[in-house]
């Protein structure tokens, strides 16, 4: 392990436990898993015309929340069953596109792939995630638990959803070079759902969530290189070990 | 009872090409509680809406120049294990000064003195009661020193700690620090009691004036159209 994977895998486990944890109580646990397989052709695109594969993967996770952002916005249809043609589609189409030789890492992730310039965006764009949801924090959840209050008190609560979807772009753009298109919602659920289960306020249930995004991660990474097995399956098992033993402090 | 601070004319409200609110008329004098009353589905909580300039409409709603409302909101979507203690609502309208906050708590009847008082701070939103989550609902609005509280549809009958009403509290808290008050309401009892002007809705505007020469027999019929009777006991129409 280099040090740019160790210092990769901190920020992103803590940017995507902190960012997971506001996904699921906006209740788009479903929608980040899905969202994330639109990210497979942007990064095949990105390989097939030598770029960063991160650049590749926000392109299109971009067009995709657009997507999600105007049919939840313009439409009465059922978003949960755009996304499933939506998302399903793009996982298909990038299954196609993307070289045979590189299917499995962008599907499952290799965070021994990871390289400097890789890590280098991983802290930037980690701690520019975490200190803008911070910001916003307050608006969003008033804007999750009435949206009528927070318009009330002066929340832009359409944009703030826009920024927030932005946000997630991100967070699975940097998180697929870990786990892979195929395992990111497990990286932003499973912290949250864990945090969820042993806290009680927000501040401590987004700390502890992004905490145990990071343990998740450095942990997961430290057995896969120890025991030669592929990076992203161990650190979903990883981090649903932690949500099993939450399940024993679990607070009713 | 001052100057006037809402101004409403012919307000009307459409979704979808249908009219929800037709030519609603009203006006709200300082210090005023106005009751909005009418069958489920009456437009009611639209027309909150449309105050609060959250849907689109037309005619006219006019607020007194650099007025302050504060809104209560009928529930929220919190399930019982949402993280976040009733401490950490009162702030999420912005950062405040903590005795701010328990000046807005105290004035809905959570004394710091109470037992209570922390205990509930520290407690989760959802697993609240529906008197503590209403009460801390009203504190959330009264800080930000509101001139105006718009209340959706205060349950009747609920109390905190055994001692007032929702409306009592309305009451005091006019005494206090001369809160205008709209709500929304099924308890015509409470309303007879403690509002000063009754709007009347069936999407279309019944009636408006004093409680005593408009909550009567054909209005009740007009409203709920069936053999209702306003008697000066206890009863809510909800229920109906």
């Amino acid at each position: 392990m280099t040090s740019f994977q160790i210092i990769s895998a901190i920020f992103i486990g803590l940017a995507a436990g902190y960012v997971g944890s506001f996904m699921v109580l906006r209740r788009m646990a479903l929608v980040g898993d899905a969202l994330s397989h639109v990210a497979l052709p942007g990064l095949a695109i990105a390989l097939l015309l030598n770029i960063n594969p991160f650049i590749g993967a926000f392109a299109t996770l971009f067009i995709g929340i657009v997507c999600v952002w105007l049919i939840e916005n313009r439409t009465e249809l059922s978003t949960e069953s755009l996304i499933g043609l939506f998302f399903t589609f793009s996982l298909a189409v990038g299954i196609l596109i993307t070289p045979q030789s590189e299917l499995l890492e962008a599907l499952f992730g290799d965070i021994s792939k990871i390289s400097a310039l890789d890590s280098y965006l991983a802290v930037i764009f980690s701690i520019a995630l975490i200190t803008i949801m911070y910001g916003v924090s307050r608006g969003f959840i008033l804007g999750t638990i009435s949206s009528d209050l927070a318009k009330a008190s002066g929340v832009k609560v359409s944009r703030l959803n826009f920024l927030f979807l932005i946000l997630v772009a991100v967070i699975v753009a940097l998180g697929i070079k870990a786990v892979g298109t195929l395992l990111m919602g497990a990286l932003v659920i499973i912290p949250a759902i864990t945090s969820k289960n042993i806290t009680s306020s927000l501040r401590s249930y987004t700390t502890a969530s992004s905490l145990i995004g990071l343990i998740s991660l450095l942990g997961g990474m430290i057995i896969a290189s120890r025991l030669n097995l592929p990076s992203g399956p161990i650190i979903v098992l990883a981090s649903s070990g932690i949500f099993l033993v939450s399940l024993v402090f679990a607070r009713k | 009872m001052g100057e006037e601070i809402l101004k409403v004319e012919k307000l009307t409200i459409e979704f979808y090409g249908q009219k929800v609110v037709e030519d609603v008329n009203f006006t709200v004098k300082k210090g005023e509680v106005l009751a909005i009353v009418g069958p489920n589905g009456s437009g009611k909580s639209v027309l909150f809406r449309a105050l609060l300039g959250l849907v689109p409409y037309t005619g006219k709603v006019i607020w007194q120049k650099g007025i302050k409302i504060g809104y209560v909101p009928q529930k929220l979507a919190v399930e019982k294990d949402f993280p976040l203690t009733a401490g950490e609502f009162m702030t999420l309208r912005g950062a405040k000064p903590k005795q701010e906050i328990e000046k807005a708590l105290e004035d809905v009847g959570l004394h710091k003195k109470n037992k209570e008082f922390g205990w509930l701070l520290e407690k989760k939103l959802g697993q609240l009661s529906s008197g503590q989550l209403q009460r801390l609902l009203i504190a959330n609005s009264l800080t930000g020193k509101p001139d105006i509280l718009l209340f959706d549809e205060p349950t009747a009958g609920i109390d905190i700690a055994g001692e007032e009403t929702i409306y009592e509290l309305f009451r005091k808290l006019q005494a206090s620090i001369e809160l205008t008050v709209i709500l929304i309401s099924h308890d015509l009892n409470a309303i007879h009691d403690f509002s000063d002007n009754v709007l009347g809705l069936n999407r279309k505007q019944i009636c408006f004036g004093r409680p005593h020469e408009v909550l009567d027999h054909k209005l009740l019929h007009h409203l709920y159209g069936e053999d209702v009777e306003h008697h000066h006991h206890n009863h809510d129409l909800s229920a109906l």
